[in-house]
């Protein structure tokens, strides 16, 4: 698998830039960090909007930037969402989804498919200002997919929707980025939007990127400040493995990390994922009979005070890591301590695919 | 795209500051072609009465026109005698104060060295593409460079090359930038210039320019006006008006 | 009359033309100069754009004269001794004269505008000038029609710069404002009056499509 390296560093506006990684060419990244931390500079160095002197960076083999080397946007194989749409208001929705398309050498994304996968069919005559802010953000990423991108850059492309318009886009675009064969960069500052897209993360500070890898890892990785928070959560990505017509219960993964997810979540052997909140987490010592089927071998590999009355446990469960938000008290009395077995259980009812 | 606006509204003020400014003093109408002795002559006014004159230089003609409409002008030095008379006539200028302050003479003139000869023969000569004349309605050295070519009998092959200046003033400045070859100029204008070639084209050639001065009826009872037009026919005004080229009243 | 409403006509419609071509591309250099060496330049040449706004018709004019003259580097292009007392020379004035009405309202139209259209063509695969001339130009169509009208309209009335260097042909350099000065100062005041009036009629008539325009939404 290709891989995407970059490495930006130089005075900007008011900050120093100073950003280095390397993630797969395949799949999201997210891109996490607070406003005003650098995450829209380094998304233009990578599009070719800003050209910093002295950064490099590859796409999957081809180099857009080395020393002297600087390929201009227009030449650049990097589709652009940004926040804003930015619908070309002279055209309606079909001519501005063809602009790219028609400027580009011939690639694999299809118009139909492409029109499918987002809806965009009943929209294609319309002008852009008569368009909601969903269908808008919906449009300017049909648009950018179809001028075939090799690296698709999101730039938190659903901060200025509503809650619903957010969530309508949200599962399409984990679902473009595998169906397109397009890496994609997601930029954003709401940790849960990445959770339930992205493979990878980067985290970002000050301009400095503070840590990168698979998303389950950096979650789970008290170093970081996602494990401890209110609503901390971890994904699982698992393949179905089964499914009871009688109760209607699907079975993802293998032991010892099996679930029972509530309703088909997806075809025999496709890969689902499942984000599994810390506080529908629970801890037993010994495995006992309960209403609740899922109940995991598990081993306690750390501990941290959650805020408040909590305690963040992170989960050993085979190679997997789980999370679990346990109230101190609890912790206590069961007498808890870091390498020890417990049973964790998940009710199904909790668990949904992402 | 309010910057348009603004634009307009900016150029409007701008018209309109002069029209301001105007008003408030003595102000005589110049025939351009006495526009230096005018300024000498005002100076050494205004060095031995303390007095202030604003000299406003252009077409006579053009000045008529203003002061049918209310230009506040005191005095006026017309180019001619026509346009004082027709200003009597209308009653807007005062009779008694008529006379006659230069008579001009016209002057064929080229700013290439060598270019006009001493008899003028260059008018025949269809070397030129553009020859630069005063407007004849307006102002009287035109009228009388139009004469000169019918009296020398090239008019109608001269007539296609004519340019045509709004004051006599403009005309030269045709001629002194070179895009016209030659041009009918009043002598004040060229008589202290070395460079170039003129021809001071004969007397008979032309009506004689009577340029008359008249107390026009703005000035009626400005003693400051009435005080200036009778410097000019002190001896030392007289003096320095022919040391323009200049002829003395008949 | 007729060759002089003709030419003015002609004269305000071939200024506009060459502005639209020259002005348009020149108001986007001047938006876009954002680098310290390149905004400074565009600080200079906005100055220099904007200048004939203040001068007297009759300075610009007499530099006119100089450039278009004999001495001036204008004249031996076209083959001629001098351009002034000719139709392309008046051209040639009106352009500079009228430069700023096109430049301004453009400027202001793209910098409005800013550079969010700009950026996203350019990331869908248009180079500069695609992206300039299907994306830029349509979005400023509103004001570059306001830059269009201001210069023809401008043009139309322009006398200082005409007077200047144009020496009153008939048919070649009289325009119509040159005529009505001329009438006006023969005293010939009905004709002066008919041909002042169609003037002011046609300039109303521009100034209040103008602002028609300017009450239009453009995207």
């Amino acid at each position: 698998m290709g891989v995407i390296a970059a490495r930006f560093a130089g005075p900007f506006g008011g900050f120093a830039l100073d950003a280095g990684f390397e993630i797969p060419a395949a799949g999201i990244t997210g891109l996490f960090g607070p406003s005003g931390c650098g995450k829209s500079t380094l998304l233009r160095c990578l599009a070719g909007l800003e050209r910093m002197p002295g950064g490099a960076l590859r796409v999957d083999g081809a180099v857009w930037q080395q020393g002297a080397t600087f390929v201009p946007p227009w030449r650049r194989a990097a589709g652009y969402v940004f926040q804003d749409a930015r619908l070309f208001a002279h055209l309606d929705v079909a001519a501005n989804l063809r602009f790219g398309l028609r400027r580009a050498a011939a690639g694999g994304i299809a118009w139909d498919e492409v029109i499918d996968a987002l809806g965009l069919g009943p929209l294609l005559a319309r002008a852009p200002a008569s368009l909601s802010g969903g269908e808008r953000q919906r449009v300017a990423l049909g648009r950018a997919l179809l001028a075939q991108p090799r690296l698709l850059l999101l730039d938190e492309p659903l901060s200025a929707l509503d809650r619903a318009a957010a969530e309508d886009i949200l599962p399409r675009l984990g679902a473009l980025s595998a169906r397109f064969r397009v890496p994609a960069l997601f930029v954003s500052h709401s940790i849960d939007e990445i959770e339930r897209v992205a493979s990878h993360l980067l985290v970002m500070r000050a301009g400095r990127i503070t840590a990168a890898g698979p998303l389950a890892d950096l979650l789970t990785d008290l170093a970081q400040p996602f494990a401890a928070r209110a609503g901390a959560a971890t994904v699982l990505d698992l393949p179905v493995t089964g499914f009871d017509m009688g109760y209607e219960l699907s079975l993802c993964g293998f032991p010892p990390l099996c679930l029972h997810v509530p309703g088909r979540v997806g075809p025999l052997g496709g890969l689902v994922r499942l984000r599994v909140r810390a506080s529908d987490v629970s801890l037993l010592r010994t495995a006992a009979e309960s209403s609740i089927l899922n109940q995991l071998p598990a081993e306690i590999l750390a501990v941290t005070p959650a805020g408040g009355p909590h305690m963040a446990v992170v989960l050993g469960v085979g190679p997997a890591r789980l999370l679990a938000h346990i109230t101190r008290k609890s912790w206590d009395m069961l007498g808890l301590a870091v390498g020890q077995g417990v049973i964790a259980q998940i009710k199904a009812e909790a668990l949904a695919a992402a | 795209m309010k910057s348009s606006l603004s634009l307009l509204a900016l150029l409007a003020a701008l018209t309109l500051v002069p029209l301001g400014a105007r008003a408030a003093s003595t102000t005589v109408a110049v025939a351009a072609n006495f526009t230096q002795p005018a300024k000498r002559l005002a100076a050494a006014f205004e060095r031995k009465t303390g007095d202030n004159i604003v000299l406003s230089f252009g077409a006579s003609g053009q000045f008529a026109t203003e002061v049918t409409q209310g230009a506040p002008y005191a005095i006026l030095l017309s180019a001619d005698e026509e346009r004082p008379k027709q200003l009597i006539a209308l009653g807007l200028a005062d009779e008694s104060s008529l006379f006659t302050y230069a008579v001009g003479k016209l002057v064929l003139f080229s700013a290439k060295p060598g270019y006009v000869d001493a008899a003028g023969k260059v008018l025949g000569s269809g070397s030129f593409a553009h020859i630069a004349i005063a407007d004849p309605k307006a102002a009287p050295y035109g009228a009388a460079g139009i004469e000169t070519l019918k009296t020398l009998g090239v008019y109608a092959t001269v007539a296609p090359k004519i340019v045509t200046g709004k004051s006599i003033a403009q005309t030269y400045q045709f001629i002194a930038t070179g895009n016209a070859a030659l041009g009918f100029v009043a002598l004040s204008q060229v008589i202290k210039i070395k460079t170039g070639s003129q021809w001071l084209v004969p007397a008979k050639d032309y009506q004689p320019i009577i340029q008359d001065a008249v107390l026009l009826k703005a000035g009626e009872h400005d003693p400051v006006a009435k005080a200036f037009l009778a410097y000019l026919k002190t001896p030392r005004a007289v003096k320095l008006i022919s040391s323009y080229g200049y002829a003395a009243a008949p | 009359m007729g060759p002089a409403i003709l030419l003015t006509l002609e004269l305000a419609g071939l200024t506009t033309a060459i502005l639209l071509l020259l002005g348009v591309p020149l108001a986007w250099a001047l938006a876009r100069a954002r680098a310290r060496w390149s905004g400074a330049l565009a600080g200079v040449a906005g100055a220099l754009i904007a200048l004939p706004l203040v001068l007297p018709p009759t300075v610009l004019g007499f530099y006119l004269l100089i450039l278009l003259g004999p001495r001036g580097p204008l004249a031996p292009l076209f083959g001629v001794t001098t351009l002034a007392f000719s139709f392309p020379g008046l051209v040639i004035g009106s352009c500079l004269y009228s430069l700023p009405f096109m430049v301004q309202p453009v400027r202001a139209g793209f910098a409005a505008l800013g550079s969010s259209a700009w950026e996203a063509a350019l990331t869908l695969r248009a180079a500069p000038l695609d992206a300039f001339v299907t994306v830029m130009l349509p979005l400023a169509r509103g004001p570059i029609l306001t830059g269009a009208l201001l210069s023809f309209a401008h043009t139309l009335g322009e006398f200082g710069v005409v007077m200047m260097i144009g020496g009153d042909i008939p048919g070649k350099t009289e325009t119509l404002s040159i005529l009505i000065f001329d009438d006006v100062e023969t005293l010939n005041w009905s004709a002066a009056g008919h041909l002042a009036g169609a003037l002011a009629l046609v300039s109303f008539l521009f100034i209040w499509l103008l602002l028609r325009l300017e009450r239009r939404p453009w995207a």
